[in-house]
């Protein structure tokens, strides 16, 4: 009962983030748009009994990746966009163009993708600390060691980078 | 049934003491800096200005609330609300003691146990930040802007060290959830030392307190490290442009980030309700500690007090002492009274440290405060777990 509302709550949340993120005028209201959606994602993924990918979905994007968009955005103290004018192609073909590319989309969804069967909160277990962590370091120890590998070597670009700044 | 009418009363117990507490922790802290510069500090509201919280709350209360016409009113006004809730909502993790049972019913001392408990503080610090770089930006104020770009800048490079340290006493207990950490430390290495995680084997997390709490004061933009509302240079900072209750939000979510802070690091590192001494004796701890208390405050009424107020208040304050004594020696009472004194004594005690360094410590500045963070705390913090790591596989 408390999850189905807290559910519908949430995801009501985040699709308006989601639109307010895209509909906003302002980066700044844009990018705190986007921190309501991470966030009722994150108690979606709590719902779901999935605590350390909601946890860790909080402090890392909606904690280290927006801080720092936030960060950039105060930074350069960027202003309100400015609407271009639009071409006549776009005023006409714009909404048809969308619908039919969300159709699409759907249509392939739900034809490719095998069924998923259905959700129901709290019945799934295996997201706590130690199940991520033995499936990282058994099953999928390749994969997490080459992101690791990757992010390292992202670091790195991004110091050579500020380094030749300097110089 | 019976859970929700626990829950009602642990939400209500711990929301007043919490409350109360921060209410007192400005008294506290005007005291001990007062003390610190020989000064007297608030005297004139209550005996010893003991009523000068509920006159700063009145004050706040009805004061003007301004709102500058030049501000970004929708974020101006988020601003506070976000730092105050994000504040406060941690308390309700943190355990203050064992299970127990009262009235046949088992229930932690805590409002909720989660079993990410350790990953939810850190959620709300990193989310936290927004509250002091929103106020910065939307106030449309230089001053502000910086303070709220400062902030942001420390906490980001603050937090590494900050969760980097939190791992090493994981490693440890080999839990997320505070409980679980606590009772880890529970039992003593040869009847004598405590088992908290700064004396405990294979690596004693000193290190790691000392950086954890360093970091914990950047992280609560506390002095040393206080420059995103540094006077001298930015008025006041991030919070320049609020005033009234929107200010006292500010104030109060500083408050309620320190005591938090302290709370984890008395469960992290210090051992949590566990009492320094094994169980017998230390059950008598707290009494002892009233008693003398109560003593000394006997024992200042033979010499001629300067003051003649003193004539009546010391002889209260030492009967409210005799009577905690008392209140502590009763054993039906000792299975919950002691735990939670040990933990608010160590609490109390890193309270203090803070309150003590401020008094004594001056500002860093910008860059010291750069450098401090990634080329020394960072490795430090790095090297103690790589340590705990080490010897955790080993032994």
């Amino acid at each position: 009962m408390i999850d189905t509302v807290l559910f519908i709550i949430c995801a009501i949340v985040a699709v308006v983030c989601g639109f307010n993120l895209v509909l906003q005028k302002h980066p700044i209201s844009s990018a705190l748009s986007l921190i309501g959606v991470m966030s009722s994602l994150a108690v979606l993924y709590l719902l779901l009994g999935a605590e350390f990918i909601a946890m860790t979905q909080m402090i890392v994007y909606g904690g280290a990746v927006m801080v720092l968009f936030v960060f950039v955005i105060m930074l350069l103290n960027a202003g309100s966009e400015k609407a271009s004018s639009k071409s006549w192609f776009a005023q006409i073909a714009g909404v048809p163009l969308l619908l039919a590319f969300v159709g699409i989309l759907a249509f392939l969804i739900r034809g490719v993708l095998p069924p998923l069967g259905t959700v129901a909160f709290g019945s799934w277990v295996g997201g706590t600390a130690e199940h991520v962590g033995q499936l990282l370091f058994t099953t999928y120890l390749l994969p997490f060691e080459i992101i690791s590998v990757l992010i390292l070597i992202a670091i790195l670009g991004a110091v050579v980078l500020a380094r030749k700044e300097i110089d | 049934m019976t859970f929700i009418i626990a829950s009602l009363i642990k939400i209500v117990i711990v929301f007043a003491v919490f409350m109360t507490t921060l209410a007192y922790l400005q008294w506290v802290e005007r005291k001990v800096l007062a003390h610190i510069q020989s000064r007297t500090g608030p005297l004139r509201v209550g005996p010893h200005g003991l009523m000068q919280p509920l006159a700063d709350v009145c004050k706040l209360l009805t004061k003007e609330d301004l709102l500058p016409p030049y501000v970004n009113r929708f974020f101006y006004l988020l601003a506070p609300f976000i730092a105050v809730c994000l504040a406060l909502i941690s308390i309700s993790i943190i355990p203050f003691g064992p299970e127990i049972t009262v009235f046949g019913t088992r229930t932690d001392m805590q409002i909720s146990d989660v079993n990410v408990g350790i990953l939810f503080i850190l959620a709300i610090g990193a989310v936290s930040v927004y509250g002091v770089a929103l106020a910065g930006w939307s106030s449309n104020n230089k001053y502000s802007l910086l303070g709220g770009l400062r902030s942001s800048a420390q906490m980001i490079s603050y937090e590494l060290p900050f969760t980097l340290v939190i791992v090493s006493p994981l490693l440890l207990a080999n839990q997320l959830s505070f409980r679980g950490i606590a009772d880890s430390q529970a039992g003593y290495y040869l009847g004598f030392i405590p088992r908290w995680n700064i004396f405990q084997m294979p690596f004693p997390q000193i290190f790691g307190f000392i950086i954890f709490m360093i970091a914990g004061f950047a992280e609560t933009n506390r002095v040393p490290f206080d420059l995103p509302e540094a006077e001298n240079e930015l008025v006041a900072g991030f919070h320049t442009e609020y005033s009234s209750m929107k200010f006292a939000c500010f104030f109060m979510s500083e408050y309620a980030n320190m005591v938090t802070i302290t709370c984890v690091a008395t469960l992290l590192f210090l051992g949590a309700w566990h009492p320094l001494f094994p169980a017998p004796y230390s059950n008598w701890v707290p009494s002892l500690v009233f008693l003398l208390a109560a003593i000394l405050c006997f024992y200042q009424l033979t010499s001629p007090s300067p003051r003649r107020l003193d004539r009546i208040t010391f002889p209260i304050f030492g009967l409210v002492a005799l009577v905690l004594a008392g209140i502590w020696a009763i054993p039906q009472f000792q299975f919950i009274l002691v735990p939670i004194w040990w933990f608010v004594s160590k609490v109390g005690l890193l309270l203090f440290t803070y309150i003590w360094v401020r008094g004594t410590l001056p500002r860093f500045r910008y860059d010291q405060l750069m450098h401090f963070a990634w080329t020394f705390l960072f490795p430090c913090a790095l090297i103690n777990l790589l340590l705990t790591a080490l010897l955790v596989a080993i032994f």
